[in-house]
């Protein structure tokens, strides 16, 4: 199954876990499958049309999903996703 | 056309004395919304490392110097979202001071580039863990190799309000020749807000003074801090404080553009948040029919902020 890696921003919704492994096809599915175990983490991830928010970048492995298929980018099993954010002041 | 505004260029023995001093540039495209009220920016950009950063890195560094408190053989330490680091490069290699950094390993890539282009050390943290995981690791490396490191600690270093209470404060006091109503900006150490608001404060107890954070932990304000989800800063003093704004990163992001396209100004994100709580207090005063004079930082250029192109990509983790 996937891995998907959970920035700390986020980790309220998965109750402080970093690593989830999520069942799933493409990037879309495996988060629409995050957003049913772990409800409220899909807002802060899309905008209201659905689109992924500017400033959150998804990775399969060490690529943007930008620069792949975007939310149609196929994962495989062993693959690893990743939620990263802006980084804080300082 | 108006003749250029001709002041005597400066005439300097190190490069670290080009710190501060930045101009103050009137946002008269943006001030249309909130007729009355004048919108002012500092130009931090204009600083010789590029933002904000350089007055605190100048003022912890020099304060450790006299102090002796980096003896020969140690090395500067910090954590680092990205311009304290490429500002205590800067001027570590000015001064002599060799310098390493910790940064989250998502920091945009052009910050790496600069940093390393001064001869620095960079140590990555973990990417997922944003600028509390730098801090841990950097902590962490100062207790594995005791003696190794002086580690200033920005976040806790109370040269770094100093700076702002000593240089920013006064600057924006003379630009404005004691005009100033209202100063608003960010919290990313809170430095600058912080030291900033207390002199002003001591300069006039009636300006008030308002600090920005981003409206939710997952946000896209690089550089500004999400003060209830992550370690509180040991130099924040919200008594300096009359007031808090929360900004959702889609208003700083719109008004970056804003700036670029209507005042030729080319900001980073945060600097986009901190015009668009200046426009907010803008937009207030000017419904209750009041005029003001608002001043706000443009911490750095948008040139920081570039994405690799397509066939540039390379990711380093």
């Amino acid at each position: 199954m996937p891995t998907v890696r959970i920035p700390t921003p986020l980790r309220k919704y998965t109750q402080g876990q970093e690593e989830l492994q999520v069942e799933g096809a493409t990037v879309s599915a495996i988060l629409g499958a995050l957003e049913a175990a772990h409800p409220g983490i899909r807002e802060r991830i899309f905008d209201d049309k659905g689109n992924v928010r500017r400033f959150v970048n998804i990775f399969v492995g060490d690529e943007d999903i930008r620069f792949l298929q975007n939310l149609d980018t196929p994962v495989g099993e062993r693959d690893e996703i990743s939620i990263v954010p802006a980084i804080a002041g300082g | 056309m108006a003749a250029l505004r001709r002041s005597r260029a400066a005439v300097v023995e190190s490069i670290t004395e080009l710190v501060g001093n930045t101009p103050l540039v009137r946002l008269h495209h943006i001030e249309r919304d909130c007729p009355g009220v004048e919108l002012w920016a500092k130009c931090e950009f204009t600083n010789p490392a590029g933002s904000v950063k350089d007055r605190a890195a100048l003022w912890i560094i020099r304060d450790a110097v006299a102090r002796g408190a980096i003896r020969p053989g140690m090395r500067l330490i910090d954590s680092t979202s990205g311009n304290t680091g490429i500002a205590y490069a800067m001027v570590g290699a000015a001064l002599g001071v060799p310098i390493s950094l910790v940064m989250p390993a998502n920091v945009s890539a052009p910050r790496k580039q600069v940093t390393a282009a001064y001869g620095v050390e960079l140590i990555y943290s973990s990417e997922m863990e944003g600028s509390d995981g730098a801090i841990m690791l950097a902590r962490e490396l100062v207790e594995r190799h005791p003696g190794r490191f002086f580690y200033p600690d920005q976040y806790s270093n109370p040269m770094n309000p100093r700076a702002h209470y000593d240089s920013t404060a006064p600057e924006i006091w003379e630009q404005t020749d004691g005009r100033v109503t209202h100063f608003v900006t960010g919290i990313g150490t809170s430095g600058t807000v912080v030291g900033t608001s207390r002199r002003l404060h001591e300069l006039s107890p009636t300006i008030r003074c308002l600090a920005i954070q981003p409206d939710d932990a997952m946000h896209g304000l690089e550089g500004m801090k999400h003060l209830p989800s992550s370690l509180v800063p040991q130099i924040y003093d919200p008594t300096v404080l009359d007031g808090m704004m929360w900004m959702p990163t889609e208003e700083g992001w719109d008004m970056a553009e804003r700036l670029a396209h209507e005042e030729g100004l080319f900001v980073g994100h945060s600097s986009g948040g901190n015009v668009a709580g200046a426009l907010r207090i803008g937009r207030e005063l000017a419904a209750r029919g009041e005029a003001g004079v608002v001043v706000t930082i443009l911490c750095d250029r948008g040139d920081r902020y570039f994405v690799p192109l397509k066939w540039e990509k390379t990711y380093v983790w």
